[in-house]
């Protein structure tokens, strides 16, 4: 519970800190976009120092982006495994029936682990580094041309923004429901998984029913104070583009063309 | 029972927030079958003293003593069931952990869970949801129907039917109307002198303090800097202000009146009755 550092924001003041949240957000969906034009391992070297380097110029400490990774590992393993486990080609190291163990499985399963790892790396450099605020006003920002489609982007944007700023609250809450069933004789984590899922109960109920009074409050809060949502809103913080920004996205250029070029030039398949 | 601490410390972490050192090795020994207060200003380690108490706050170093069980830093399952079946914990606004389909359920939901038979939980169900001052038909509604009030007292009952030997209790006052604070307190106290507990009470309330407590713990920055006779504690009015600390009420006023018009009463006044009766003894009232 406490490990987890989704949706948590670490001030700082790097240079990937002052980046507008615009940038940042388009820079990671295309950096996913672009991880799938690498196939050998010079182009994932590549992906993989320019990972390094962003996470070491986001002044946030390693240990951290691990932490990002652990809740995850175990659907990546498995994910790992099936790659290796149904990827035939090359060498057979291991034959046993239907498990079969080739060097291009193994060689796959270690992108596809890279793949994983990277993304989960750049994303959470995202979410470390910029306040939830400006994510979500970037993101509003970015979908504004879907306002034109009748599509309520401002109402999303509010979703989203009042669903990360409650992401701290409901942690919290939850770490003290959790406390005081523990303190009633409750244990986590013992006997069989149905007895597992029992101990559950007595935790997401409150839970539930916290967050639907927290919910009903809060509506009447912003009804109180006159919100409506289909009038059209002005924004206080107002996000602005500078040069690095731009900067930015031409780097991502840059690691593209250099993605381009040392896959066709490479062994590849 | 015995509540002990040896030279205890302990960190609380949330998240990536670690807030070091809540506990600085403390020492302390609570009277067994005392009323102990705990003061101090938020963020003094309160709470974290009352968790550590219970195992939920495990200590990075010392030891914490529950009667024979002790509570070291590492893995010691056994002793955390043991001690938390001996030590009843209500934490603040207890009312959040209510869960189960009716309020009989939830009361036997802590006694089930230290095996206590079916049988036996649900008359200690009956027996304590009258001690804590609600109506027999109670039992079968849903928590979460019940108004403020009922839904703390249902939560408290939970813990009284564990039958804990130790009472452990953050603020169990907090946000309710000054009446119904008066009647969670003065159960909480009925309880205390019938089954010769040894409770714990968190609070902000002096005047609590003053009409509840045997004893008082002042803490300031994650250590105890006062542990006394609740009397000498509210006696030394300059200690307790140094503190940033308020006295209760009665003793305020006596300390206002005996600096205004110079008489002084003929003993430290803590409650209104107190009060009445010194202020009649000098024939002021």
């Amino acid at each position: 519970m406490n490990n987890l550092i989704l949706g948590r924001y670490f001030p700082g003041d790097s240079i990937i800190h002052r980046l507008d949240p615009r940038a940042k957000l388009v820079a990671a969906i295309y950096f996913i976009f672009i991880l799938f034009i690498a196939n050998n391992w010079q182009t994932y070297l590549l992906v993989w120092i320019f990972t390094i380097v962003v996470m070491r110029s986001s002044n946030v400490k390693f240990t951290t982006y691990l932490r990002g990774v652990r809740p995850l590992i175990w659907l990546i393993l498995f994910t790992v495994f099936l790659q290796v486990l149904f990827t035939a080609g090359g060498i057979l190291y291991v034959d046993w029936g239907p498990i079969r163990i080739s060097s291009f499985g193994l060689i796959n399963g270690v992108y596809i682990f890279c793949r994983f790892v990277m993304i989960i790396f750049i994303s959470t450099v995202v979410t470390l580094t910029t306040k939830p605020i400006d994510l979500t006003d970037g993101i509003n920002s970015l979908l504004r041309p879907l306002r034109k489609l009748k599509v309520p982007v401002d109402d999303f944007s509010l979703m989203l923004s009042i669903s990360l700023r409650f992401i701290p609250t409901l942690l919290d809450e939850t770490q003290k429901v959790m406390d005081a069933q523990r303190a009633r004789g409750t244990e986590f984590g013992e006997g069989s998984l149905f007895k597992q899922m029992k101990t559950l109960v007595p935790i997401f109920l409150p839970l539930f029913a916290s967050s639907l009074n927290r919910a009903e409050e809060m509506a009447n809060t912003m009804e109180v104070r006159g919100y409506q949502s289909s009038k059209q809103r002005s924004t206080f913080r107002l996000l602005r583009w500078h040069l690095r920004d731009t900067i930015c996205l031409a780097i991502m250029l840059i690691v593209t063309i250099g993605l381009v070029v040392l896959r066709t030039s490479g062994v590849g398949h | 029972m015995q509540v002990t601490f040896k030279g205890v410390s302990a960190d609380y972490k949330l998240g990536p927030i670690r807030s070091p050192l809540v506990l600085q090795s403390v020492d302390l020994n609570v009277t067994s079958g005392a009323f102990t207060a705990v003061v101090g200003h938020t963020g003094s380690g309160k709470s974290s003293l009352l968790k550590a108490m219970n195992g939920l706050l495990l200590p990075t170093g010392g030891v914490v003593t529950i009667g024979e069980t002790e509570i070291k830093a590492g893995k010691n399952k056994k002793a955390l069931k043991d001690v938390r079946r001996k030590v009843g914990m209500v934490f603040q606004f207890p009312e959040s952990q209510l869960f189960a389909e009716t309020v009989e359920q939830d009361i036997c939901f802590g006694p089930l869970n230290f095996g206590v038979s079916l049988e036996e939980a649900k008359e200690r169900a009956k027996d304590v949801i009258s001690q804590v001052g609600l109506d027999n038909s109670i039992l079968t509604k849903s928590p979460f129907s019940l108004s403020g009030g009922q839904k703390r007292r249902v939560a408290i009952a939970g813990i009284l039917a564990m039958q804990p030997n130790v009472l452990v209790l953050d603020e169990p006052g907090a946000g309710l109307d000054p009446k119904g604070k008066k009647e969670i307190l003065s159960l909480i106290w009925r309880w205390h002198q019938t089954r010769g507990l040894t409770t714990i009470l968190v609070t902000h309330d002096m005047d609590d303090v003053a009409l509840y407590a045997d004893d008082v713990i002042v803490m300031e920055k994650g250590r105890i800097v006062l542990h006394g006779k609740m009397r000498e504690v509210f006696t030394d009015v300059e200690k307790l202000e140094s503190f940033h600390l308020e006295v209760p009420e009665a003793r305020r006023f006596q300390l206002k009146l005996e600096r205004e018009s110079g008489i002084t009463l003929p003993r430290v006044c803590l409650t209104v009755e107190e009060l009445a009766d010194a202020l009649i003894e000098v024939g002021l009232a």
